[in-house]
């Protein structure tokens, strides 16, 4: 089956940290802006979980504009007519790049044989790709949530590659209550009946249901109690008076339940396995026996961290345990907590601060 | 690069006397703008601490590396002689305990520069004496109940202090409406005073 999505095949296989490799791993990305003669201009934008290359371009399935629109463009924060701005599919996903839905060597989509992988090795197969286009440092990396850790993995493990490091609520280790809520949606996936083991490609139905209960645990710890009473309070839905049932009565329950079943649409059940997986093993500290300055230690890159004060997913506390590691290893760090009602998610919305942040940091 | 505002006098201190392509950590660093003069004119690593998101914002804008954090919590987290220099300007009288902002001042830095209002200000004195409330001034223009300074501080108390900690004074300078006065009596003399101090 061809590709619609632009990508690039990785040319040699790709070890992972379980020890096994991936072979003919196939890598989708968007660029935006020109590379310029000596190429020092490359941003890599990381995505979160459910995210994708289509970053400041439209969905092709959902036809909506791309997730970090307000972000990224011609004199945006992050300016296409200054960088060159790229944007790939994490290896697991769904969208062009190599994941649980791509055919393995017997032809067959590798569904559960797909090995199970880390943010590092997400983070190797985007270092691959940088390879490909020959792009030895990038001037930046920016990524938050998932995209964040990707950010702070490159810097760990690939000091070399990137000149700054721009993370975004995010942290650099799974919390035990960040580890609970994707067992939640992993378990609301594998108990759907079409789920089947994992081998649903091709059948008549996926496990949509488990996948949009797993969407809408998870979006719930994306807002913040305020931004939702704000938004939804205990208002009813079409109706003057509860039905005494289980249809959707509170605005709530139906925005959640539009939020589950729009994903369905967008996204593979065996890829949010693998990703959360990914996510839920992250700890960089770990990597590097137990110390997370040492993860840093000599990295010559510049680093700005950012935190949103409704966020409950990852906290504050999260992203100063950062600063503070590489405080202690001497590097450059910038950190701000930003003021924003909308949880987690406010990385995605309108937060002006956030623009002049990325912005001076890019620039400065 | 845009013409720079003139630097406080106790900061144009400071600044005129760290050594070019030093180290200095520039504790309430404010809006910047101390570190983007050690930056752009002695070629200083100059890293902050600054609690005031806004004056965060403003100091990643200028591509300084800012940490948006409490002194007297987060410098703990900083190593041992990680910087040349300590910055504390007008900082210290906001400290919960300025005996212990000063010891770690000089852990994290082998000099340290101190800068505080004097309360012993003859003005200050004046205005106690006379009106028998606590003084609102030009320097600090602050009511009592709702100004951050809560550890008001002599020039006498600070080398007091000094001394106590065997911390070394190197060097001093008094200001006065934003000049720079002899040391004659400047205990009652000074409206703000600036110490060099090493350990």
């Amino acid at each position: 089956m061809s590709n619609p999505h632009t990508s690039l095949t990785l040319p040699n296989p790709l070890p992972l940290d379980s020890g096994q490799a991936l072979a003919c791993v196939e890598m989708a990305y968007e660029t935006y802006g020109t590379l310029n003669a000596d190429k020092s201009n490359a941003i890599l934008i990381c995505h979160a979980l459910t995210g994708d290359q289509y970053v400041a371009s439209t969905h092709p399935i959902t036809g909506k504009p791309g997730w970090w629109e307000r972000m990224v463009g011609p004199g945006k924060p992050i300016d296409t007519d200054r960088f060159h701005v790229i944007c790939a599919n994490v290896i697991g996903s769904c969208l062009g790049s190599t994941g649980p839905q791509s055919p393995a060597s017997d032809g067959e989509p590798y569904a559960m044989r797909f090995p199970v992988i880390t943010i590092r090795d997400m983070v190797r197969g985007l270092v691959a790709m940088l390879d490909a286009m020959g792009i030895a440092q990038l001037h930046t990396v920016v990524g938050g949530s998932m995209g964040g850790m990707q950010a702070l993995s490159l810097a760990a493990n690939w000091p070399d590659r990137a000149g700054r490091v721009l993370a975004i609520a995010t942290t650099a280790r799974h919390s035990a209550q960040n580890i609970a809520f994707h067992e939640v949606g992993r378990q609301a996936i594998m108990a759907d009946p079409h789920w089947c083991g994992g081998d649903y490609y091709g059948e008549e139905s996926a496990p949509d249901a488990g996948l949009a209960v797993a969407r809408m645990a998870a979006h719930i710890t994306y807002l913040s109690e305020e931004g939702l009473t704000e938004k939804f309070g205990r208002r009813l839905q079409d109706r003057d008076a509860k039905t005494f049932g289980f249809d959707a009565d509170f605005q709530v329950e139906s925005y959640l339940r539009y939020q589950g079943s729009g994903f369905t649409r967008r996204f593979d059940a065996n890829s949010y396995l693998y990703i959360t997986r990914a996510m839920d093993y992250f700890d960089i500290a770990e990597e590097h026996g137990g110390t997370l300055a040492k993860a840093f230690a000599g990295t010559p890159a510049r680093f700005c961290l950012v935190s949103f004060d409704s966020d409950w997913l990852y906290p504050t506390a999260e992203s100063r345990h950062v600063v503070h590691a590489l405080n202690a290893a001497g590097a450059p760090v910038s950190f701000v907590e930003l003021s924003a009602p909308f949880g987690h998610d406010s990385f995605l919305l309108d937060v002006p601060a956030l623009d002049r942040v990325v912005k001076g940091f890019l620039d400065g | 690069m845009a013409e720079r505002p003139a630097l406080r006098p106790d900061l144009a201190t400071i600044l005129e006397r760290i050594e070019p392509g030093s180290r200095a950590l520039d504790i309430g660093c404010g809006d910047g703008t101390l570190m983007a003069a050690l930056r752009d004119e002695k070629q200083v690593d100059a890293r902050g601490i600054e609690i005031d998101g806004a004056c965060v914002e403003r100091c990643v804008a200028q591509g300084l590396s800012v940490v948006q954090g409490d002194a007297d919590r987060d410098l703990e987290f900083y190593p041992d002689s990680a910087f040349d220099y300590a910055i504390l300007s007008q900082t210290l009288q906001t400290a919960a305990r300025p005996d212990h902002m000063l010891a770690e001042l000089l852990r994290v830095g082998r000099r340290a520069f101190v800068s505080f209002p004097n309360f012993a200000y003859w003005r200050m004195r004046w205005a106690l004496m006379r009106r028998g409330r606590m003084p609102v001034t030009r320097h600090l223009p602050v009511t009592w109940y709702e100004t951050q300074n809560i550890h008001h501080v002599t020039v006498k108390d600070f080398e007091e202090l000094a001394a106590q900690l065997g911390v070394r004074i190197e060097d001093r300078w008094y200001f006065t409406r934003e000049r720079e006065i002899g040391g004659g009596g400047a205990n009652w003399r000074a409206e703000y005073a600036l110490f060099e101090v090493s350990r």
